[in-house]
């Protein structure tokens, strides 16, 4: 059940960081918006997690090192530019892999399908808010291409084949460019020419390699637990 | 009354009644039957019932409620052992929604989902549907435009009607 904690663990990291908007985004709408869309994460995560353990022991009493969510999902939010680029690369990747998860017929495959049709919509709000960005001022434009390059370097690592998953990622990834280049084109951005990977990140996050900032997202997110075992309201 | 299992006996049928007219407890005004979200029914022994579950989002956090009530309604009626168990497959969708429950819906406030084309909305990869015009429950104008594709909760999206100007919840499909 490797793929199931690996998945588990991007969709609850993922909402987490998506929960820091709360009260903080641009516009009223976009505090729904992005909460809504860490909810329908928060659900995945916890019927993945639920496959492999306890949710709540998996969440809030493993190290760091023992997550393996992908690191470009536990980067700061940093601007809504980068919160929007990390949506677009992140929701194409879910819809292609959940796409393909339910076709398999496996254990993962009920849960796959029901969320791709959830993470459709996830997918075309930050297609919306690409566009709506780099094809919108000369700020917005600027931003938003610093974004997208950013976080280019993040992106390489979703497609590192998970054992057991019985998806071909590797498959996807020319598929997952092919799309990312098309909202990226219409949007009036740049494709980045960079490499996809980070030079130092080993197998990175799929292997317990995290970034700093991942330390204290798991601080804050486990403090409540851990201070008081059990508590609930 | 799970699939493939036979007929239901009167007393299944009577608790499936009873389980049905459950009010959603996010949309009262619409039950657990005609939202399309109760999978099975089966008395397993004397006092001894299971009932199925299907999420209409993945993280409903109705659900917990939904299975609270159902306990509480089945234990009224003389239920002593109430399971209650989510199924995931096959996907919960709009098009499960009763007329009935459309109906009621739109009488609330909230524009009932469009019949799903088909291929729509993710399992093909396709585009999400909202080519269809969606009318305006409080004056009927299809003169209406999406604000957000996420509102109260997860399974609406937020417009407003450019005829009346009210926002209003829109049940959007999936």
């Amino acid at each position: 059940m490797a793929a199931a904690r690996a998945l588990g663990d991007d969709a609850l990291v993922l909402a987490q960081r998506l929960g820091e908007w709360a009260g903080d985004a641009p516009v009223l709408e976009e505090d729904v918006a992005l909460t809504n869309i860490a909810l329908d994460l928060l659900g995945q995560a916890r019927t993945l997690l639920s496959l492999t353990g306890d949710e709540d022991e998996l969440a809030f009493l493993r190290e760091e090192h023992e997550f393996r969510n992908v690191q470009l999902a536990e980067l700061p939010i940093g601007d809504f530019a980068d919160t929007t680029a990390r949506q677009l690369y992140f929701s194409v990747y879910q819809e292609l892999l959940y796409a393909a998860l339910a076709d398999t017929g496996g254990a993962l495959a009920p849960l796959a399908a029901k969320a791709v049709v959830e993470v459709a919509y996830h997918r075309d709000h930050a297609e919306q808010w690409t566009l709506r960005l780099g094809d919108g001022t000369e700020e917005s434009h600027r931003r938003m291409q610093r974004a997208v390059d950013g976080l280019w370097r993040y992106t390489g690592e979703l497609f590192e084949p998970l054992d057991g998953l019985g998806v071909d990622l590797p498959g996807l990834h020319p598929v997952w460019r092919e799309r990312v280049a098309d909202v990226l084109g219409r949007a009036t951005l740049t494709v980045p020419g960079g490499p996809d990977r980070t030079p130092w990140a080993a197998g990175a996050g799929r292997q317990g390699v995290h970034t700093e900032a991942f330390g204290r997202l798991l601080a804050e997110m486990q403090y409540l637990h851990r201070a008081h075992p059990g508590a609930s309201w | 009354m799970t699939a493939g299992a036979q007929a239901p006996s009167a007393l299944e049928a009577e608790l499936i009644r009873l389980v049905g007219e459950v009010p959603d407890p996010e949309l009262p005004v619409i039950s657990l039957a005609e939202l399309g979200v109760l999978r099975g029914l089966e008395v397993l022994g004397p006092g001894r019932v299971r009932v199925e579950l299907t999420p209409t989002w993945t993280a409903c956090p109705a659900l917990d409620t939904m299975a609270a009530d159902i306990t509480e309604v089945l234990t009224s009626h003389g239920m002593t052992e109430v399971a209650v168990d989510t199924v995931l497959a096959p996907a919960w969708s709009t098009d499960a929604i009763t007329a009935e429950g459309r109906r009621k819906l739109a009488e609330a406030g909230v524009a009932p989902p469009r019949p799903k084309a088909s291929g729509a909305a993710g399992a093909a990869g396709g585009p999400v549907a909202l080519e269809l015009a969606i009318r305006c429950p409080n004056c009927g104008s299809t003169d209406t435009r999406l604000l957000s594709r996420f509102s109260s909760t997860a399974c609406k999206a937020l417009r407003r009607c450019a005829s009346c100007g009210e926002p209003f919840d829109h049940f959007k499909e999936v």
